[in-house]
């Protein structure tokens, strides 16, 4: 687009940020557990539930950082 | 019909209504000349963060999603809660990875992931590998929406005897969505898809509200599933057990996801990198949905509806895909219900939509304007498209209707393995070509029929208990025969060099994906 600067994606440490999910999401020993449980909900469960959104949260926040 | 629900069936079909009328108004919105592929099988490539993430929404969750994860859950506790997972760690993967797609797809009009790998790596053969997966991954994918949609009008009372009678309303269904795919192409689905979603949204927002009340909160709840499904049984020594099982079916089906056409269709149609990147931060609402929707399999079992009379017909004839409808109508009145189905059917119809474009976009362009007719014109091309995504539906159709759905849930489970399988060249492909094409089409090769030969092996279920050493690793077929394929590509990849196969031109420019 002439005259429009189009800011470049390359490498930025941010991204780093977006494998906390993934380790938090994958590591099933820590959280195979009914307690501690929220509103009758066990662990597992709402665990889970939560890193769906904090991990919505952290690309957010990657999405900010690099654009 | 004795047992119609007519208030029900009243709310549906005025919805249904109401969404045909959309599906063909769409022709017009955001204009365009239909007699091109890109218009037709792309929308343009004109839709914004908003309408990408319902387009997305529509595409990743499913009538099917909405029927079988709870039923999973239902028959088989924790295990089903893998769907979670797997799309937390799909999104970051999407955020990086995909941008790239976009931006070198459309700076070189490509419409497929096959386009892009027959730009990249300049071999037909290898685009065709590409594109003839993702036919076959998708085809019974289509099915098992229509079958989403069976489970629905069975459970709203029509044609509860079986024969053919049962089959009109899934016929009539199968017109409309023919009907409005070939007129308007992928606009339809998009515009639907805004409707299914304030459906779906309100219907599990207020199932999970409602419906722990009405069970006494969701300690009763958790009660009622069998201990040993609460959770996922412990491994027991030498083995990586339900956990494995577990990771290897988060990652493995994460991998493939976006790898399926009608996934790179919705990335593909959007207007802006931006928007692609945005929706990876935006679509994890969908997978907190799904997430409540595997508890609806829960609820279903403290409810008890499995063995209430008058859902005994619908469980003997749906088995645990009844579960979700049951629950809705033991819960809801039946003007809820109606709107509820309604999610659900239409559910079935966007992403049928969305995949038999996608499934016609990957044919009209690696096997038909590749190996056919080279010269077609732009219009030729377009409607070779409609004509395809007409085929795609209507083996669909003929899918459910004459073979058993067991084999229908068997090709999908199938159609992950098989699709994943792409992941090398497209994904891979995307930064680097150190990999040699004829390689990477054995690595191809290898992984599919392993993948295959491992699925029947092991009496068509997706897991296989990897056994190295003492140690035993159950996992998902899919994760292992994707490593295979790696192996095989890397390995191949200097001995195809040596032999002189010469590396073909590369239609794309390393700015291409940056830009």
């Amino acid at each position: 687009m002439p005259g429009k600067k189009r800011k470049r994606h390359g490498w930025s440490w941010w991204y780093l940020l977006l494998l906390v999910q993934f380790v938090f999401a994958l590591w099933v020993p820590f959280y195979n557990t009914a307690e501690p449980s929220l509103q009758g909900i066990p662990f597992f469960y709402w665990y889970q539930l939560m890193w769906v959104l904090l991990g919505a949260g952290l690309t957010a926040i990657v999405y900010f950082a690099t654009e | 019909m004795a047992d119609v629900n007519w208030v029900a069936l009243t709310v549906f079909v005025v919805l249904f209504g109401f969404i045909t009328w959309i599906g063909f108004a769409a022709a017009h919105w955001r204009k365009g000349n239909l007699d091109l592929l890109n218009e037709w099988g792309l929308g343009g490539r004109r839709f914004g963060t908003l309408i990408t993430w319902f387009l997305l929404g529509g595409d990743l969750y499913t009538a099917y999603t909405f029927i079988a994860v709870p039923a999973l859950a239902f028959g088989a506790g924790a295990i089903a809660f893998f769907a979670v997972p797997y799309t937390i760690i799909v999104y970051p993967f999407v955020f990086l990875v995909f941008p790239r797609l976009w931006k070198v797809s459309r700076k070189h009009g490509y419409v497929t992931s096959a386009d892009f790998v027959r730009g990249r790596f300049g071999n037909p053969w290898l685009a065709l590998a590409m594109s003839v997966t993702g036919i076959v991954a998708t085809m019974p994918y289509i099915a098992l929406q229509l079958v989403g949609l069976q489970v629905v009008i069975g459970a709203l009372g029509i044609g509860g005897n079986g024969g053919w009678f049962s089959d009109v309303p899934l016929l009539i269904a199968f017109v409309i969505l023919a009907a409005f795919t070939y007129s308007s192409g992928l606009r339809a689905p998009a515009a639907i898809a805004i409707i299914k979603d304030v459906l779906v949204y309100t219907m599990v927002v207020a199932a999970v509200i409602v419906i722990p009340i009405e069970l006494g909160g969701f300690a009763n709840i958790f009660a009622a599933v069998p201990v040993q499904k609460l959770l996922l049984a412990a491994p027991g020594p030498g083995t990586t057990g339900s956990y494995g099982v577990y990771v290897t079916l988060a990652v493995g089906s994460g991998m493939a996801l976006f790898l399926y056409p009608h996934s790179i269709t919705g990335v593909l149609s959007a207007s802006s990198s931006h928007a692609v990147r945005r929706n990876a931060a935006l679509m994890p609402a969908y997978s907190f949905i799904l997430g409540l929707l595997a508890l609806l399999g829960f609820m279903a079992l403290a409810a008890g509806v499995s063995s209430m009379p008058q859902f005994a017909a619908g469980f003997a004839q749906f088995k645990g895909n009844f579960a979700v409808p049951a629950l809705f109508m033991w819960a809801f009145p039946a003007w809820f219900v109606g709107i509820a189905f309604a999610a659900i059917g239409i559910g079935a119809l966007v992403p049928a939509a969305i995949m038999s474009i996608a499934a016609a976009n990957l044919f009209t362009r690696s096997i038909y304007k590749e190996f056919i007719n080279p010269r077609c014109t732009d219009r030729q091309e377009s409607q070779m498209a409609k004509w395809a995504s007409l085929v795609v539906k209507f083996g669909a159709l003929l899918f459910i209707l004459f073979i058993p759905t067991q084999y229908a849930i068997y090709f999908q489970l199938l159609g992950g393995i098989l699709m994943v399988q792409t992941f090398p060249a497209v994904i891979v492909g995307l930064y680097t070509r150190w990999f040699n094409h004829w390689a990477l089409l054995c690595g191809w090769a290898a992984g599919t029929v392993v993948g295959g030969w491992l699925f029947v092996v092991m009496n068509f279920t997706a897991t296989y208990p990897l056994a190295i050493g003492g140690w035993t690793f159950p996992g998902y077929i899919a994760f292992y025969t994707v490593i295979l394929n790696f192996a095989v590509s890397a390995v191949l990849t200097p001995v195809f060099n040596a032999l002189g196969a010469v590396q073909r031109r590369d239609q794309t420019a390393a700015a291409d994906y940056v830009g």
